[in-house]
């Protein structure tokens, strides 16, 4: 036998083994649901996407991993923040992998994307993973497109009237990124902001990651109270040193990532003047509502190699998760038609999250809590957001009705505008 | 083409030099006329109708073997024994891409300059049809679609023209730097201009056209569009190499002083490869936006830019059927990869099988087709029954 035929001979064995194995695996199994899971383990907000997975897990081990009595089968996949690689990445889990429903994506341009890509799929139902554009629901909504989480403007609502009221800014001047989240944030804290007499004076867009924010330091107006600073990670860190730097001393008004632990931490010396530095968002570490605390508490016990507390991506994976299951276990797991009927039960859906309860609009877009936090001194002299406002039932069009939110349109580096 | 064929058209007995317009046109006129070719070549064969057909048929004859028309007939087939992911996501899309990797491996593997910024042409291509056709931006201008196609190809073209005339006086890894450079200068100039290039964001919903009722889109139509493309670039590419245009561009790749000396315009030649590889990576992009349904500054990045440097060199530079390997390689392991490690680590073993492949095969690919080939045919020649064989190498 020469060495050829032998070696084909082995890898057909090899073929058969593993084949049988494959179907005595499917036969064994009890018939699972399949769920694709799409976040970024890649690129910039890998570290995000990871805790995102983390947060979705965490609402299927809450159920065993069983639900109506179907087994729960999670299909990963991962992009990198690209729109292009997160369709592919999600075209893949749908056609190949055959997923019965879709969570992700993470973020805003791959929301789009893939609701786009939704409608071409009309018998799979989409679920948002913590992609937070207005469009995605706004603008040319998708039947099979849910998203279970507020977004960027809804995150800021209660932020305005808190600023001009408790901490009387009558006037600010704002530096924010210049892409489609900070303009969502902007309209949400600006809309309010502006009802209930501010004035916006200047505006300052950056491009995402700038190093250099001298130039956009001096042009700053002196008249003004406070800045609006929405900026992100590392953007806010660099902005703070060189502000303190060029002798900078206005107050800040910070968006819902922009003062996070790193923030929260900076050692310059204008660190005290941090303190009462008012922000927003859908979540807040220290909220001591009971559902919340032992949501943390889960967190903390099911991953030993997470963050010391569950990240906003992870939370809303969590509840864009925990609504998919939610909304199976109401129709008892059943899947047929073409969906139907899990789908009318995810759009009647009152969603119990650790935040208090989320409803759905007629776009299939959340209804949800918002948080007003505060910079505080703990006991052992670090630094944390202390929640002094909770503002229930936040609906997309910012309070607005449709005709009014149609005239104003989407956030945009002019929108709105009140000089 | 083998090194035989090489020496034979370099032959100025054998070789005519024909030029295409051009300053290298004037300058070929200017010589006295080439002897008369001693074998009639298919490429020349315009004198006698009748001969000149006779020609082709031995020509393709000699040409076509059972393996080419076995490939022809799969890739044909394909759709019809493939699932409509595997027909659009994976084969489609690797068409696509070996498209404009094939204009890479032209201008590399037979010109003898590496451009990164062959993504940055089918990007600039995206965004022009983007910009001209309909998209969920306001700032598409909403033409129709042809026109807004053939507006796309000729500024992309343009632009690679001009992004050759930069940089062909440049050598080896001046020439990867400077192209580098452009194609990382337009990623920001898309990422930072609101009023043309939307920005960050890009354009969303770009819509693929319907033809006589049939949408493009759908994964069937879409893959025989791209095959058709990357046919006619494959063969496109095939017949420039052995008209005078590419044999020439050759003689330059391999020796750029004596070709000058030869009274070649070296210059020209190489921006003429540059805008020949403009009109590939072009249609590839058209493809790509079609394929993607957006385009975003994500799209020209300088990941995406080395990617088809990757499947270029992962197929192999020596042959343009390369790229296409190197493309249906690349896009299996970025969409499979997860499913075989890790999901946090699958790009490890990306990674890991590119450097396997480089680092046994500098020939990539079809290096390891060509040391297969080797192999069974000793180990044929030595058995009894196919001792009297005598194949051709190529």
């Amino acid at each position: 036998m020469t060495s050829l035929t032998r070696r084909l001979l082995w890898t057909g064995v090899g073929a058969v083994t593993l084949a049988a194995a494959v179907a005595g695996g499917a036969i064994a199994q009890a018939p699972a649901v399949k769920i694709g899971l799409l976040a970024t383990l890649e690129g910039p907000f890998a570290a995000g996407g990871q805790d995102g997975m983390r947060g979705a897990e965490l609402a299927v081990k809450e159920r065993g991993g069983v639900v109506a009595g179907r087994k729960i089968e999670i299909i990963k996949a991962s992009s990198d923040a690209k729109p292009d690689v997160a369709v592919n990445a999600t075209r893949k889990l749908v056609e190949q992998d055959k997923v019965d429903i879709m969570v992700g994506p993470l973020s805003g341009s791959e929301g789009i994307a893939v609701k786009d890509y939704s409608k071409t799929q009309p018998s799979i139902t989409f679920i948002n993973g913590s992609s937070g554009a207005q469009a995605t629901t706004l603008q040319d909504p998708s039947p099979n497109f849910f998203r279970f989480n507020t977004e960027g403007a809804q995150w800021m609502v209660g932020l305005g009237e808190y600023a001009y009221k408790s901490k009387n800014y009558k006037k600010m001047a704002l530096i924010a990124e210049d892409y489609a989240f900070p303009y969502s944030q902007v309209q949400g804290f600006m809309t309010e902001y502006c009802k209930v007499g501010g004035h916006v004076t200047h505006k300052a867009w950056v491009p995402l990651g700038s190093k250099d924010y001298s130039s956009v330091i001096a042009k700053l107006p002196r008249d003004v109270d406070a800045l609006l600073v929405v900026l992100g990670g590392a953007d806010a860190v660099n902005f703070l040193t060189q502000y303190e730097q060029a002798g900078g001393n206005k107050p800040m008004v910070g968006g819902s990532i922009t003062v996070d632990q790193t923030v929260l931490n900076f050692k310059g010396k204008r660190r005290e003047s941090l303190l009462g530095t008012p922000s927003a968002g859908p979540m807040a570490d220290s909220y001591d509502g009971a559902d919340w605390k032992k949501f943390v508490a889960s967190y903390k016990e099911s991953f030993k190699d997470g963050f010391p507390s569950p990240s906003l991506f992870a939370y809303v994976y969590y509840i864009n998760m925990k609504a998919a299951l939610d909304g199976l276990d109401a129709v008892k797991g059943d899947l047929s038609g073409g969906q139907a009927k899990y789908r009318e039960a995810l759009k009647n859906l009152k969603l119990k999250t650790p935040t208090g309860e989320i409803v759905l609009d007629e776009n299939r877009q959340a209804i949800g809590t918002t948080f007003v936090t505060e910079v505080a001194k703990a006991a052992d002299g670090g630094f944390y957001n202390k929640v002094v406002k909770v503002v229930p039932g936040v609906n997309q069009r910012l309070g607005m009705s449709k005709a009014e939110f149609e005239k104003v349109g989407l956030g945009s580096r002019d929108v709105p505008n009140c000089p | 083409m083998s090194a035989a064929d090489w020496r034979k058209a370099m032959n100025p007995g054998a070789g005519r030099y024909a030029w295409a317009g051009g300053a290298a046109g004037r300058r070929a006129g200017a010589r006295p006329s080439a002897h008369p070719s001693p074998r009639p070549s298919p490429l020349r064969a315009e004198g006698e109708a009748a001969a000149g057909a006779a020609a082709w048929t031995r020509w393709i004859g000699r040409r076509v073997r059972a393996r080419h028309l076995l490939v022809l007939l799969a890739v044909l087939a394909y759709p019809w024994v493939a699932t409509p992911f595997f027909t659009f996501q994976i084969g489609a899309q690797a068409l696509a891409l070996g498209l404009i990797a094939l204009s890479l491996t032209f201008l590399a593997g037979y010109g003898g300059m590496v451009s990164l910024a062959q993504m940055t042409v089918a990007g600039i291509a995206g965004y022009m049809y983007a910009i001209f056709a309909t998209s969920g931006t306001d700032i598409s201008l909403r033409w129709p679609w042809g026109l807004a196609v053939v507006l796309a190809l000729v500024i992309a073209t343009i632009c690679a023209t001009l992004i050759g005339w930069f940089s062909v006086r440049t050598e080896g890894i001046y020439t990867i730097m400077i192209t580098l450079a452009i194609g990382v200068a337009f990623y920001y100039l898309a990422q930072q201009n609101y009023s043309l290039f939307n920005g960050f964001q890009g354009f969303q919903s770009v819509m693929t056209p319907a033809v006589a009722g049939v949408e493009l889109r759908a994964p069937i139509p879409f893959y025989y569009l791209a095959l058709f493309w990357a046919l006619a670039g494959y063969f496109f590419v095939s017949y420039l190499l052995r008209a005078p245009f590419g044999v020439a561009l050759q003689g330059i790749r391999d020796n750029p002083r004596r070709m000058s000396a030869l009274g070649f315009n070296v210059t020209a030649h190489r921006v003429a490869a540059y805008a020949v590889a403009g009109v590939l990576a072009a249609i590839g992009g058209i493809l790509m936006v079609w394929y993607n349904g957006l385009v975003s500054p994500g799209s020209v990045g300088t990941g995406w830019l080395i990617n088809i440097l990757i499947i270029a060199v992962l197929g192999g530079m020596r042959h343009p059927i390369g790229a296409f390997v190197g493309a249906v390689v690349f896009v299996l392991l970025q969409n499979f990869a997860v499913d075989l490690v890790g999901r946090e680590r699958f790009n490890l073993l990306i990674g890991g099988v590119f450097l396997v492949i480089v680092l046994f095969s500098p020939d990539g690919m079809l290096g390891w087709w060509t040391q297969a080939r080797q192999y069974l045919m000793t180990q044929l020649n030595r058995g009894p029954a196919a001792a009297p064989t005598q194949r051709r190498g190529q």
